[in-house]
C-alpha cells in the first residue's frame, strides 16, 4: 500500500490528468486511479476541436464564458505542457469553416451566423467560391460558408499522453487498470477509496471518472453526480498530403485534419448507454456526409473506427466543485467539451482544492444545481 | 338574467374532456417528441410547459436495456407522462414490427406510433409498407397510431385496419412548413371517425392553431419546440395554440366573405333587437 495521498483522483482522462498535473505542480502528492489506460476513454475518442465559436448554442451564457476563458488559456497551457513533457500537441489556429450545400443548410447557417454576430464573435460569411479559395478541396456543391476564426484545435491523443508525462514528472502517481470500487466515508468526510480490493487512503478525493462518475459505490445515491454516457462514433482516414487545413463542419459531420496526416470524421450523438460498438449506419452516415463536403477523401485509407462515451450532465454543462461530503470534489460531465475545458478545469479545481479558493467562473457549475434543496446549504 | 345563458355552450364544455385515444382520455391535445433539445434539462422543462401527457420516443435511438441508467427516457416521470414509443428510422414493415416488439418488451406498453419511412430526402411514409405493418401490429394486439400521408384514402384504410388514430403529416418532418394542404385535412376529418392527429411539419404556433381549427383532435410536434431559440417558451406557445385552435373549432367560425360586413350598421342593431 502506498502512503496516503493529499489528493486521490478517480479517473485518468483529460480532466483527471489536467487537474492532477496542476495540483502536483503545487507540491501536493497526487494519485490517479484509472480503470483502463490513461486517456483512452472519451479523451481518446475525440477530435480535439477547441470550437466555442462554430459550436455556439443559444442560452448558455455561463458555459460560453467558461469555454472562451479556457480557450484563452490554451496557448500558455500548451507551451507549459511542452516544456514539462517535451511533447508537442499540434496546437493549430486556422479555425473552422462551417459549410452549407443546399438552401436548407444555408438558411440554418445564416441563423447561426446572425447569432454569432449578435454575440460579437469573429466570423465571416463566404460565398462558395470564396470558401473554395480558402479550402480548394471543398466540394463545388458548397454554396455558402462561415469562417469561424476564433476556433482552434489540438491533437487530443498527444495532449493526454503529454499530460501523463508532465503529471508523472511532477511526482504524480498513476495506476492504470485500477478501477475504483467504492469511495470510503467516515463521519461525513472522505477517507479514501477502495480499488483492486485494497484501501487507498487520501484526505481528499476528486471524482473525474467521466461517464462512470455517477456509479461509484459508497456515495449516497442522491449525491452521485448525474451523468450519463452519450455515445459518439468516429472514422479516421489517413491523408498522404494535407487535404484540408481548417476544421470543416457541416450539419451532420465534421472533418478535423491533424498534422500527423490523420483526418478525423465525426461524430454521432447516441443515447445507447455504455455500448461502444461501431455500427454500419454510423460509418455510412459519417463517410457520406464528409464525402459530400470534401469528395477528394474517397481515395484515402480508412485507418480506424471508434466509439467513445461523452460524460453528459442533464443540462449539458460540466459539474465542478465541492460536494456536501467534506473532502470530496467532482469534475465531470464535460460532454463534448472536455478537451476545450481542460485548462480552465485544471486551474479552477487546483485553486479550490489547494487554496480553498472558489473562482467566480466555477460558481454556476456546482453539483448543488442537481441536488434537492436540503443539500444546498451544505455546499454553499 | 337567466342563469342558463351565462353557462358556456355545450360544445365548449366538451373541449374540457379533451382527447380520447382507444378509450383513454388525455386532458392535453398536444403530443411531444423528445429529440434534438439542447439538453435533457431543457427537454424536461419544455415538456412541463407544453402540458403534454403523451410523449413519443424513438425506440431505435435509445438503449432501454439498462433501466438503472440515466437516459432521456428514464428521466421522464412516467407517473406524469405516458410514453408513446415510435418506430422512427424504420424503412420496412419488418423493421417497424420488430421495433414495436422491442418497445412493448422494454416499456410494457402496447401503444405504438408506427413510422415506416419511404424516402430519405422527404421522410415521407411508405404507404404500402405502412399498411402492411399496421395490419400485422393490430393483429398482434398493438394499439397502433400510424404516421401517414395527408391522404384521405390511406387514412380511411388505416382506420379500417383497426388503427386507433391517424397521424397525417402537415409537411415533411422537421421542415417547419406547416400544413401545406389544409383542404386534405378537411377531407380526412370527414373520412374517418378515429382521432386525427397532425404529425410533422409544425413550424410555429399558428400552424398548430390551424390544425386544430381544421378539426384535428390533437397535434404532435418536436423540432418546432426543440430547435426554437427558446424551447420552453415555444412549448408554452404551442400549448396555448392547441387550446385556442380547439376552442375556435368548437365555437363555430364565421364564413369568409368577399366584401365587408359592417359591425355597427342600423341593420345589425335591428337584428339584435329582433332577437330580444
Amino acid at each position: 500500500m502506498e502512503k496516503p495521498a493529499d489528493l486521490l483522483i478517480v479517473g485518468g482522462g483529460i480532466v483527471g490528468l489536467g487537474v492532477g498535473w496542476r495540483v502536483a505542480q503545487a507540491g501536493w502528492s497526487v494519485t490517479i486511479l484509472e480503470r483502463d489506460r490513461a486517456g483512452r476513454g472519451a479523451s481518446w475518442a475525440a477530435a480535439g476541436m477547441l470550437a466555442p465559436v462554430s459550436e455556439v448554442k443559444y442560452d448558455e451564457p455561463e458555459l460560453q464564458e467558461l469555454s472562451f476563458q479556457s480557450l484563452k488559456l490554451y496557448p500558455e497551457f500548451v507551451s507549459e505542457l511542452r516544456s514539462e513533457s517535451g511533447m508537442d500537441v499540434d496546437y493549430r489556429t486556422e479555425g473552422t469553416l462551417r459549410v452549407a450545400l443546399n438552401p436548407d443548410e444555408a438558411a440554418e447557417l445564416r441563423r447561426l451566423y446572425d447569432y454569432q454576430v449578435e454575440l460579437g464573435l469573429k466570423v465571416q460569411e463566404l460565398s462558395g467560391p470564396e470558401a473554395r479559395e480558402m479550402e480548394p478541396s471543398l466540394s463545388p456543391s458548397v454554396t455558402d460558408a462561415v469562417a469561424c476564426f476564433g476556433d482552434h484545435q489540438v491533437d487530443n491523443r498527444r495532449l493526454v499522453l503529454a499530460l501523463v508525462r508532465a503529471f508523472q514528472k511532477r511526482g504524480g502517481r498513476l495506476h492504470e487498470r485500477m478501477g475504483v470500487e467504492s469511495v470510503q466515508l467516515k463521519a461525513g468526510r472522505v477517507t479514501g477509496v477502495t480499488a483492486g480490493s485494497e484501501s487507498w487512503p487520501a484526505s481528499r478525493v476528486l471524482i473525474a471518472a467521466g461517464s462512470w462518475s455517477g456509479r461509484l459505490e459508497g456515495i449516497p445515491a442522491e449525491l452521485c453526480p448525474p451523468v450519463r454516457p452519450v455515445k459518439g462514433q468516429m472514422v479516421t482516414l489517413r491523408m498522404a498530403a494535407p487535404l484540408v487545413q481548417h476544421v470543416i463542419r457541416g450539419r451532420k459531420a465534421y472533418l478535423a485534419p491533424k498534422s500527423d496526416g490523420r483526418l478525423l470524421i465525426g461524430s454521432t450523438m447516441e443515447e445507447m448507454g455504455f455500448d461502444t460498438q461501431v455500427t454500419a449506419g454510423a460509418v455510412l452516415q459519417l463517410l457520406y456526409e464528409a464525402w459530400r463536403m470534401v469528395p477528394g477523401l474517397e481515395d484515402l485509407a480508412l485507418v480506424e473506427t471508434q466509439a467513445g462515451l461523452r460524460p453528459t450532465s442533464r443540462d449539458h454543462a460540466p459539474i465542478l466543485g465541492k460536494t456536501p461530503i467534506e473532502g470530496l470534489y467532482v469534475a465531470t460531465g464535460h460532454f463534448r467539451h472536455g478537451i476545450l475545458l481542460a485548462p480552465i478545469t485544471g486551474s479552477l479545481l487546483r485553486d479550490l482544492i489547494v487554496e480553498d479558493r472558489p473562482g467566480v467562473l466555477i460558481k454556476p457549475f456546482g453539483l448543488e444545481r442537481f441536488l434537492s434543496p436540503s443539500y444546498h446549504e451544505a455546499t454553499s | 338574467m337567466n342563469r342558463e345563458t351565462l353557462a358556456p355552450p355545450k360544445e365548449l364544455r366538451a373541449s374540457q374532456d379533451a382527447l380520447t385515444i382507444s378509450g383513454k382520455t388525455y386532458r392535453s391535445r398536444l403530443l411531444m417528441g423528445i429529440s434534438l433539445y439542447p439538453s435533457a434539462e431543457v427537454m424536461l422543462r419544455a415538456l412541463e410547459a407544453s402540458g403534454a401527457e403523451l410523449v413519443t420516443v424513438a425506440i431505435r435511438r435509445v438503449n432501454l436495456k439498462d433501466p438503472r441508467a440515466e437516459n432521456p427516457v428514464t428521466l421522464i416521470d412516467r407517473d406524469r407522462y405516458e410514453i408513446l414509443p415510435n418506430t422512427a428510422g424504420c424503412y420496412t414493415a419488418r423493421d417497424a414490427i420488430y421495433t414495436a416488439h422491442l418497445a412493448r418488451e422494454a416499456l410494457g406498453t402496447s401503444l405504438i406510433k408506427l413510422e415506416v419511412i419511404g424516402d430519405e430526402e422527404t421522410l415521407y411514409p411508405d404507404v404500402e409498407q405502412l399498411l402492411q405493418g399496421a395490419s400485422a401490429l393490430v393483429r398482434e394486439g398493438f394499439t397502433v397510431l400510424p404516421y401517414c400521408n395527408d391522404d384521405p384514402v390511406t387514412c380511411k384504410k388505416l382506420e379500417e385496419l383497426g388503427c386507433v388514430a391517424v397521424m397525417p403529416l402537415g409537411s415533411p418532418i422537421g421542415s417547419g412548413c406547416g400544413i401545406r394542404n389544409p383542404y386534405n385535412f378537411q377531407l380526412i376529418r370527414a373520412a374517418v371517425k378515429v382521432p386525427v392527429i397532425l404529425d410533422a411539419g409544425v413550424g410555429t404556433a399558428s400552424d398548430v392553431a390551424m390544425g386544430m381549427e381544421l378539426g384535428c383532435d390533437g397535434v404532435l410536434l418536436n423540432s418546432a419546440v426543440a430547435r426554437a431559440r427558446n424551447p420552453v417558451r415555444m412549448a408554452e406557445a404551442m400549448r396555448k395554440a392547441v387550446e385556442a385552435g380547439r376552442l375556435a373549432y368548437e365555437s363555430g367560425r364565421i364564413p369568409q366573405r368577399f366584401y365587408a360586413d359592417p359591425t355597427s350598421s342600423m341593420r345589425s342593431i335591428s337584428r339584435l333587437q329582433k332577437k330580444d
